[in-house]
């Protein structure tokens, strides 16, 4: 993907509490065209808030967050889906009492065109083909990693421009993970830009373009994968070398 | 509490629950069977007067269950025992009085041709009007306290259903609110003596078709999707575009109709009403919600014939019979019984939500 293509989601000084805690204390980021931009951390860094505040879920308290020319600051969960950013949320949160498809369907509840969710639903069952086996199948009754795929396919299900995913190797063996990101690759190849949020930072730093490395609600550090992965300080504390 | 205190209690509780289970299953056993030889020897000892008394339970079962419906869907949704549901349900029926014999003039003289119509006119009206008043409690009552602990929009619908029940008290006062017998009150047969009048079928006949719309419009349309979706994960519900305070705004409008429609069927049927009606009849829906299984369309429908079946053998039959003086007796025990037996209700399930 392009190096200078035009800022598709920039979020600038970002401050997000919960009650009187702040969890993201001032938090920049910029995610262009077309990119995959990771966000690797700590937990408890303000990661997921970051992604939370971006959807409209937690409102930020000062700070602008801009997508495709326009402040999103204040604007409804539901709009800013509409305007073209979804996310796998933290922990999946699949619908677990409806079945795989009726998930599925539910990531497209802004969109009105039958025929494309129809489509839509075929290429994510053509991305991940355990699901069309179980797609009459209660999501709660899935493993771990079924649960992941049906929670990236249904955030897809938005036809999103920006895609987040919150962990999406959280609690899956290693081969599932690889097989995960090799789908978030072939989805960002596909034109959609991805914001990805990992504690897994080896991974993420593979598959992204550049990252930003968060601690306590800061950005402490940011550039591009390459950089950060022969980063010292970045070896040390993420990628558990000595 | 510590995880020191729960490691210590542990012994003692593990215990426990294997003991209450064995002890819960004999109970739940001996309690549905002396129900059924209650209604076997009833209906051995007056056959006749059985089945008529039966058709009477359903349709006092299915003016219930509409009211029921609306505080399964509300709970389902947010969790909220919404108390003034049965208030609101209160209001339908006086909406009803004054519509149909104040404002049209129905006095059951006038040919069927024109009763139907009107009467239809009045069920438009109770609908509107009660669905309007619940979606206006929702937000300025409980849509504030969306993310308040539990127990501050249960004690808010505990008071907006005292505002209610005195608003009505303000309007029409305190007694009786007669209308006169407008729906047909010919008898179609009698069985025993008692009559099975053109009235009680036709409202069965009116709620039949009202459960099976409400099913299909919470299985499979988009907005009764929306409406699981939020009742599952309303978080998850955002992410995923949609809007969640318009979904449960949709939810209390669908309670408050039902509730219209009951409130009409109701003062149809009794031929009057008053404004503390939906403080007893209120509690009776509700005890047929638990009954059922909170949160569980079907079960309300269920729990609600059973209570209306429960409530007209104990003031009809003969047999080893409480009488009328206790029915509210009857029904609250049997409240007791489900929530400390089976609190998840005759057809609800535990369900484990992990995904």
């Amino acid at each position: 993907m392009s190096d200078n293509g035009a800022a598709l989601l920039e979020v600038e000084d970002v401050h997000t509490f919960y009650g009187t805690i702040e969890a993201v204390k001032g938090i920049s980021i910029t995610v262009h065209e077309g990119e995959v931009v990771t966000l690797i951390g700590a937990n408890g860094a303000g990661k997921s808030t970051t992604l939370r505040s971006i959807q409209g879920i937690n409102r930020p308290k000062t700070g602008r967050i801009v997508f495709k020319g326009q402040d999103i600051v204040g604007r409804r969960p539901h709009e800013i889906v509409k305007m073209g950013i979804s996310q796998s949320p933290e922990g999946r949160r699949l619908f677990s009492r409806m079945s795989v498809r009726e998930n599925l369907e539910m990531g497209a509840f802004q969109r009105s065109d039958k025929a494309g969710i129809q489509q839509d639903i075929d290429r994510v069952y053509e991305l991940f083909p355990r699901l069309q086996e179980r797609r009459m199948q209660k999501a709660g009754t899935l493993s771990g990693g079924e649960q992941q795929m049906c929670a990236i396919g249904r955030a897809l299900m938005a036809r999103p421009k920006l895609l987040m995913l919150d962990e999406p190797s959280l609690g899956l063996a290693p081969i599932l993970v690889e097989r995960i990101f090799e789908i978030v690759r072939e989805i960002n190849h596909q034109g959609t830009a991805i914001l990805l949020v990992e504690q897994n930072a080896l991974i993420a730093l593979a598959v992204a373009k550049r990252g930003y490395v968060l601690e306590t609600g800061r950005v402490v550090l940011h550039d591009t994968a390459q950089a950060l992965r022969q980063n010292e300080q970045v070896r040390k504390a993420y990628l558990g070398e000595v | 509490m510590t995880a020191e205190s729960g490691t210590a209690r542990r012994p003692m509780l593990a215990a426990l629950p294997r003991f209450s289970q064995q002890i819960n299953r004999v109970l739940t056993w001996v309690v549905v069977g002396l129900f059924v030889v209650w209604v076997v020897g009833n209906f051995i000892n007056a056959p006749k007067q059985f089945v008529s008394v039966f058709l009477l339970g359903v349709t006092l079962g299915s003016i219930y269950a509409l009211v029921a419906l609306g505080y399964t869907l509300v709970y389902g949704i947010i969790e909220l025992i919404n108390f003034a549901h049965g208030d609101v349900f209160m209001w339908g029926s006086m909406i009803a009085v004054t519509v149909s014999a104040h404002w049209l003039g129905l006095d059951g003289s006038q040919g069927w041709y024109v009763t139907a119509p009107l009467i239809f006119v009045t069920l438009l009206a109770c609908i509107a009007f009660c669905g309007t008043l619940n979606v206006a409690i929702e937000r300025l009552a409980y849509r504030p306290l969306r993310n308040a602990p539990k127990l501050a929009p249960l004690i808010t619908a505990i008071g907006m259903s005292f505002i209610l029940q005195n608003a009505g008290a303000l309007v029409y006062g305190f007694i009786e609110q007669p209308v006169p017998d407008i729906f047909p009150t010919k008898p179609l047969f009698r069985i025993g003596g008692i009559a099975y009048t053109q009235k009680s079928l036709l409202i069965v006949l009116i709620t039949i078709p009202v459960l099976l719309a409400l099913v299909y419009l919470v299985r499979s349309t988009r907005q009764g999707k929306a409406m699981r979706a939020v009742a599952q994960d309303m978080d998850a519900s955002r992410m995923m575009g949609i809007d969640v305070d318009r979904t449960i705004a949709f939810t209390f409008a669908l309670g408050g109709a039902l509730a219209g429609a009951a409130g009409l069927l109701f003062v149809m049927y009794q031929t009057s009403t008053r404004y503390d009606l939906g403080f007893q009849l209120g509690l009776f829906a509700f005890t047929a919600a638990v009954l059922g299984g909170i949160g569980n369309l079907t079960g309300a429908a269920f729990g609600a014939l059973l209570i209306g079946l429960i409530q007209a053998f104990n003031e009809g039959l003969s047999w080893h019979t409480p009488g009328s003086s206790w029915t509210q007796s009857v029904i609250f025990s049997i409240l007791i019984l489900v929530l400390v037996f089976r609190p998840q209700g005759l057809l609800g399930e535990a369900v484990s939500d992990r995904a």
